[in-house]
């Protein structure tokens, strides 16, 4: 954000209260509950494909929040990436081994505790270090759009290049080292199968082999 | 006209659109794909060359009973029509038929990127009805759905970003604006892995191994009936409708024409998105279906690197001329 830019935020701080939320601020806090009520939903359900539909309503009340801040193309590349391909990605995965209807007794597991302790220590520690950073900064959010794909674009491609760049050489590695380990894996299974030979193992070979597989292509 | 009459206005037409174009295409598919097979297809229902024949047809889908199977998961079985229709009401919300903003549902900003996610989130509509159905076939055709989207969403995303960089901007309205005659040979090649991928994420044939009738009985939707499985033939058709639209738009020049461009964009458009979805109906009747393994072998060895060249090739021209 450039310095002109904090001081009209600034002045703009000066003048706005949290006794007299406008509209698009009370919109602001229900879609927030509702993201907040199907992501607790979505980590308590004992149905699986439950979890992961009720996922889809959290990312997509995220991509909500994100329009009413006037970040468009943010909110329709959450869409795109989450809701689009990942949760698909998991249903996928949920229909390969096993979709049952109804709860699973199984869904659940003795680290509730420590995962919850966990969540809560990350969300507080999310919420001082935004809450810190952008106590003071208000979005005008009747005058130009502040989050439009030209802005989102200059931003990204200028102050935040280098970041940019170093996330991408990442994710390449993570994709080479994904396809390097499916590889791996389908080796040492064929191997294993001229040693021990065996249809269920062959099932279970080409089962391990396709997974990651698809991880990689994504 | 004032703020409130004017978006009411909109989303009317917009909704009229909606619920009138799809059921053109479908009564265009009975009679092409009859004559094009020597039949006379539907002659009876309201006289004139059985043009009613699709309105019987709802008629006869709200007269029958709506079954629910017993093991199904109730909710999700019944919301999942929804949530393949409804995404296509929204796409066609942001596809500019007409120069200007006059003949657009909403200007959007990111107008590509919205088209594409919305129509990504309707093809969880057939996972959910596939899962939550208890039935085996449905299983199996729902798996194949989302492989086929994990496969097909790469090639379309990276032919429109083409469209994109040549035109400067991701807004449908602003590509539509920077549209000159020669971006017709120029991105024809993204044209054609668009068109192909958007066949394949709407499961029309030769890519509808989803739904292959004669072997896993119609897939996803096995155990629709009545209202429920017309909701998603008709998101099928507004599917066609819209590929068709944004195949116009971001390819094809959409109201640009060799002449009357200001007062008959809007035939344009819908004159190109006609051809078009004829071409999708043609597509059925002549090919066979693909196997789900040659189905996967075109996307990730044909079509992505087609879509890489053509971003390649853009941007060397895009380069050159600037």
């Amino acid at each position: 954000m450039t310095p002109s830019h904090a001081a009209v935020s600034a002045a703009a701080a000066a003048e706005h209260g949290f006794l007299s939320p406008t509209g698009v601020e009370i919109t602001f806090l229900l879609i927030g509950l509702v993201t907040f009520g199907a992501a607790l939903v979505s980590v308590t359900t004992r149905q699986l494909v439950h979890a992961a539909l009720w996922l889809v309503v959290a990312l997509g009340g995220l991509a909500v929040e994100y329009l009413l801040l006037t970040a468009e193309f943010i909110a329709w590349m959450q869409v795109l990436i989450y809701v689009g391909s990942v949760v698909v990605l998991l249903l996928f995965g949920l229909m390969l081994t096993k979709a049952p209807i109804g709860r699973s007794p199984d869904a659940d597991s003795g680290n509730r505790w420590a995962a919850l302790l966990v969540a809560v220590a990350a969300a507080a520690a999310l919420v001082w270090v935004v809450v810190d950073a952008f106590r003071t900064t208000w979005i005008d959010l009747d005058g130009p759009a502040a989050g439009s794909t030209r802005v989102t674009g200059a931003g990204l491609f200028q102050n935040w290049v280098l970041p940019f760049e170093a996330l991408s050489v990442l994710l390449l590695a993570a994709l080479v080292g994904a396809i390097v380990l499916s590889r791996r894996a389908k080796a040492a299974d064929a191997a294993q199968q001229a040693r021990a030979g065996g249809a269920a193992q062959q099932a279970r070979a080409a089962r391990d082999g396709q997974r990651p597989a698809e991880e990689g292509k994504h | 006209m004032n703020g409130v009459a004017d978006v009411a206005l909109r989303l009317l037409a917009v909704f009229v659109a909606f619920l009138v174009l799809p059921l053109l295409v479908g009564q265009t598919e009975h009679k092409v794909m009859a004559h094009m097979q020597g039949r006379l297809g539907p002659m009876y229902a309201g006289g004139f060359h059985g043009w009613a024949q699709l309105v019987a047809d709802g008629v006869k889908f709200a007269q029958k009973e709506d079954v629910v199977p017993a093991g199904a998961d109730r909710r999700v079985f019944q919301l999942a029509p929804a949530v393949a229709l409804l995404p296509y009401l929204l796409v066609l919300l942001a596809v500019p038929i007409g120069p200007g903003s006059g003949l657009v549902g909403q200007v959007l900003d990111a107008g590509i990127f919205f088209v594409l996610a919305v129509m990504g989130v309707g093809v969880l509509g057939s996972l959910m009805a596939g899962w939550a159905s208890a039935n085996k076939f449905s299983l199996l055709g729902g798996l194949r759905t989302a492989a086929q989207l994990l496969a097909y969403e790469l090639p379309m995303l990276l032919a429109a970003a083409s469209v994109a960089m040549a035109a400067g901007t991701v807004s449908l309205v602003g590509i539509l604006d920077a549209f000159h005659w020669w971006w017709v040979p120029w991105q024809i090649v993204g044209a054609f892995v668009f068109f192909v991928a958007g066949l394949a994420e709407l499961q029309r044939p030769p890519f509808d191994m989803p739904v292959a009738d004669s072997e896993i009985i119609f897939g996803a939707y096995t155990e629709y009936t009545g209202l429920r499985f017309a909701l998603f033939l008709l998101a099928e058709y507004a599917g066609i409708v819209v590929l068709s639209g944004l195949t116009t738009v971001l390819f094809l020049g959409g109201w640009h024409g060799p002449w009357g461009a200001d007062g008959l964009g809007w035939l344009w458009t819908l004159l190109k998105t006609a051809v078009l979805a004829f071409v999708v109906i043609w597509l059925r009747v002549s090919y066979p279906r693909l196997r789900e393994d040659q189905l996967q072998k075109l996307s990730w060895t044909l079509l992505v690197p087609l879509s890489l060249a053509q971003i390649a090739l853009t941007g060397i021209v895009k380069v050159v001329i600037s």
